[in-house]
C-alpha cells in the first residue's frame, strides 16, 4: 500500500504510531525484536515473522483454541490479540515446553496416553492444558472437560486428552512441581 | 481487517480526550470481541487506543460495604476474587459460565458490558441488518431466528445481547462509572443497555466520548441464595439460549426479597420488576415461581425457530427460584 492513502485511512491523529511498529516480545525465553502492522495478530507474528509455526491457525476467531499461547503465564487466544498489544511481554509456545530434548510432562502424558490424532489442534491443547495446570482448578476429571472446552479436537482425541491432562495433574500434585 | 493506526492511552483523561477527538476511533482492551468483528469487517475502527495500561485493573471494598470491579479486571480475576467468590458468588457463576479459559484471561469487565450481539446476520455483511447498517433492514425476523429475542424486540431488530456477567450484574443493580470530557457520572445497570427501538444500531447509553471506569457492586450479594442456570446447546463455550440469574433474600420458608434477570432473550439482560413483587412475602413454591415467571415473560413473542424460547425461559425461571431458593451460598 502507498503511504499516501494509508494516511487517509489512518487519519490524522497526531499520536498516532508509524505503520510498521516496533515492538520486543520475549518469546519462550528469548528477547525478540520485530516490526510488525498494528492489524498483525499475536499469531500471525509468531508464525509469520518469528517462524514458530508450532502455534496453529485454526478458525482465526477464538473458538478452536488452536492458537492458544501463555502470556506472562495466562493462556489467551493469540488470534484475537495484536502483536501490539503484547508489546514487552512474555510469550510460551509449544517450541517452548520442552528443555532441550526433555518433552514437557505433559507432552510426554500426550504420547502415553495417544491423546492425538492429526495432532492439528495438540500445540494449542497443550499450551492451554499447562495454563490450566497452574491456575490450579481442576481437580476432577468433569473440571478438566469444563476448562479445556476452548480447545476443540475434530479427530475426537477428548478421552485421552483429558487422561494426559489427569496423569500429569496428579503427577505434579505429587511432586510438588508443574 | 482494515488498516487502522494505534495509540496507547496512559490515562483516563487522555483516552477520553482522544476518543472525543477521533470519531472514527475506538478503545481497545481485552479486545476478544472487536478483534472477531473487525476480522468480519463489521467493526472497521481507523484507529485504535489500547486502554490496557490505565489504572484500572483492581477490584476494592468500597466504603459503603459494597465491591468495585476496575473495567480492566479480566473476567478470570474477577470470577476467581476471593471478596468476589464469598459475597458475590451470582458474578462468579455468570462469568465462569461464559466464554473458554483463554477468553476469559483476556475479557475485561468493561469490554463485557460493550460486547455486541452474536447475531448471524449482523455478522454477516452480505446481508440486511439495521443494527450494523441503519435502515437496510433485519435479516432475523423472517430468517434463522432461534437465537433470537422475545422480549423488547422492535420491527428493526430482534437482536440479543449475548453476556452472561451483565445477567448477573443486572439481578444485583450493579452501577456503571463512566469518565467523559465533563467528568464521572454512574449509570444504574438497567439503564446501560438499551432496547432496540428505532435505533437498534445503539447498544448502550454510553456516549462516544466516555469510558467505562468500573463496575460497582452493592453491599447485598444475595450471597446465600442464587442461582445461574444457563441453558444452551452443548454444556460448555456456548451463548444462552436462555439463562437466569435469581437471587433471593429468605426468612424461613418466606421471600424476602427477590431479584429475577434473564440472559439470551432480549437486547439487555431483561428484567421486571413487577414479577419480582409477586414472590415478596411468599413462599418458595413452585406455583410461586410459575407465577413470577409468568409475569416476567408477560408480552413476550417469538419469531418461529425461536418459540420455544417462551415456555423454556419460564421452565427456567422456576428451575432457577428453587435451586436459590434450597442453595445455602453453594448449589
Amino acid at each position: 500500500m502507498s503511504a499516501p492513502s494509508d494516511n487517509a485511512a489512518l487519519g490524522t491523529a497526531t499520536a498516532a504510531l508509524p505503520l510498521q511498529l516496533p515492538i520486543t516480545l520475549t518469546v519462550n525465553g528469548s528477547a525478540r525484536q520485530i516490526q510488525v502492522a498494528s492489524w498483525t495478530t499475536l499469531l500471525d507474528a509468531l508464525r509469520e515473522y518469528l517462524g514458530l509455526t508450532g502455534t496453529k491457525k485454526g478458525c482465526d476467531h477464538g473458538q478452536c483454541g488452536a492458537c492458544t499461547v501463555l502470556v506472562n503465564g495466562r493462556r489467551i487466544n493469540s488470534c484475537l490479540t495484536l502483536a501490539v498489544m503484547k508489546d514487552g511481554t512474555e510469550i510460551t509456545t509449544v517450541e517452548g515446553l520442552a528443555a532441550g530434548e526433555v518433552l514437557h510432562p505433559l507432552q510426554q502424558a500426550f504420547i502415553d496416553h495417544d491423546a492425538f490424532q492429526c495432532g492439528y489442534c495438540t500445540p494449542g491443547q497443550l499450551c492451554s492444558a499447562v495454563g490450566l495446570i497452574r491456575e490450579g482448578r481442576a481437580k476432577t476429571p468433569d473440571d478438566i472437560r469444563e476448562l479445556m472446552s476452548g480447545n476443540l479436537c475434530r479427530c475426537g482425541a477428548y478421552p485421552n486428552i483429558v487422561a494426559a491432562i489427569e496423569q500429569t495433574l496428579r503427577a505434579a500434585k505429587q511432586g510438588g512441581a508443574r | 481487517m482494515n488498516p487502522f493506526s494505534y495509540t496507547r492511552a496512559a490515562d483516563v483523561a487522555t483516552a477520553v480526550r482522544e476518543v472525543a477527538a477521533d470519531g472514527a476511533a475506538k478503545f481497545i482492551a481485552g479486545g476478544t470481541n472487536l478483534i472477531d468483528l473487525m476480522k468480519e469487517n463489521v467493526e472497521r475502527p481507523a484507529r485504535l487506543i489500547d486502554i490496557n495500561r490505565l489504572p484500572l485493573a483492581e477490584i476494592q471494598p468500597r466504603d459503603d460495604g459494597g465491591l468495585r470491579l476496575g473495567a480492566l479486571v479480566t473476567n478470570t480475576d474477577v470470577a476467581y476474587h476471593e471478596q468476589v467468590e464469598r459475597r458475590y458468588p451470582l458474578v462468579s457463576k455468570a462469568i465462569l459460565a461464559g466464554a473458554s479459559a483463554q477468553l476469559r484471561n483476556m475479557a475485561t469487565v468493561g469490554g463485557n458490558l460493550m460486547q455486541r450481539t452474536r447475531c448471524c446476520y449482523f455478522y454477516d455483511t452480505a446481508t440486511p441488518c439495521n443494527k450494523r447498517e441503519p435502515g437496510t433492514g433485519c435479516s432475523a425476523i423472517t430468517g434463522f431466528n432461534k437465537n433470537h429475542a422475545i422480549l423488547g424486540t422492535s420491527e428493526h431488530c430482534i437482536a440479543t445481547h449475548p453476556s452472561d456477567l451483565c445477567v448477573a450484574l443486572a439481578a444485583l443493580e450493579a452501577v456503571v462509572r463512566v469518565t467523559g470530557p465533563g467528568g464521572e457520572r454512574t449509570i444504574p445497570f438497567a439503564d446501560f443497555h438499551r432496547l432496540p427501538g428505532d435505533t437498534p444500531h445503539l447498544d448502550t447509553n454510553l456516549r462516544t466520548d466516555e469510558i467505562i471506569t468500573a463496575v460497582d457492586l452493592p453491599p447485598n450479594g444475595f450471597a446465600e441464595h442464587y442461582a445461574y442456570l444457563k441453558l444452551r446447546e452443548r454444556t460448555s463455550y456456548a451463548f444462552a439460549l436462555v439463562s437466569v440469574a435469581a437471587a433471593l433474600e429468605m426468612d424461613s420458608d418466606t421471600i424476602k426479597e427477590a431479584r429475577l434477570a434473564l440472559g439470551g432473550v432480549a437486547h439487555k439482560p431483561w428484567r421486571e420488576q413487577q414479577a419480582e413483587a409477586l414472590l415478596h412475602g411468599q413462599s418458595a413454591s413452585r406455583d410461586n415461581f410459575r407465577r413470577a415467571a409468568e409475569a416476567l415473560l408477560h408480552g413476550a413473542r417469538g419469531f418461529g425457530h425461536n418459540d420455544f424460547k417462551i415456555e423454556l425461559a419460564k421452565r427456567a425461571v422456576v428451575r432457577a427460584l428453587g435451586q436459590a431458593a434450597a442453595s445455602e451460598g453453594h448449589l
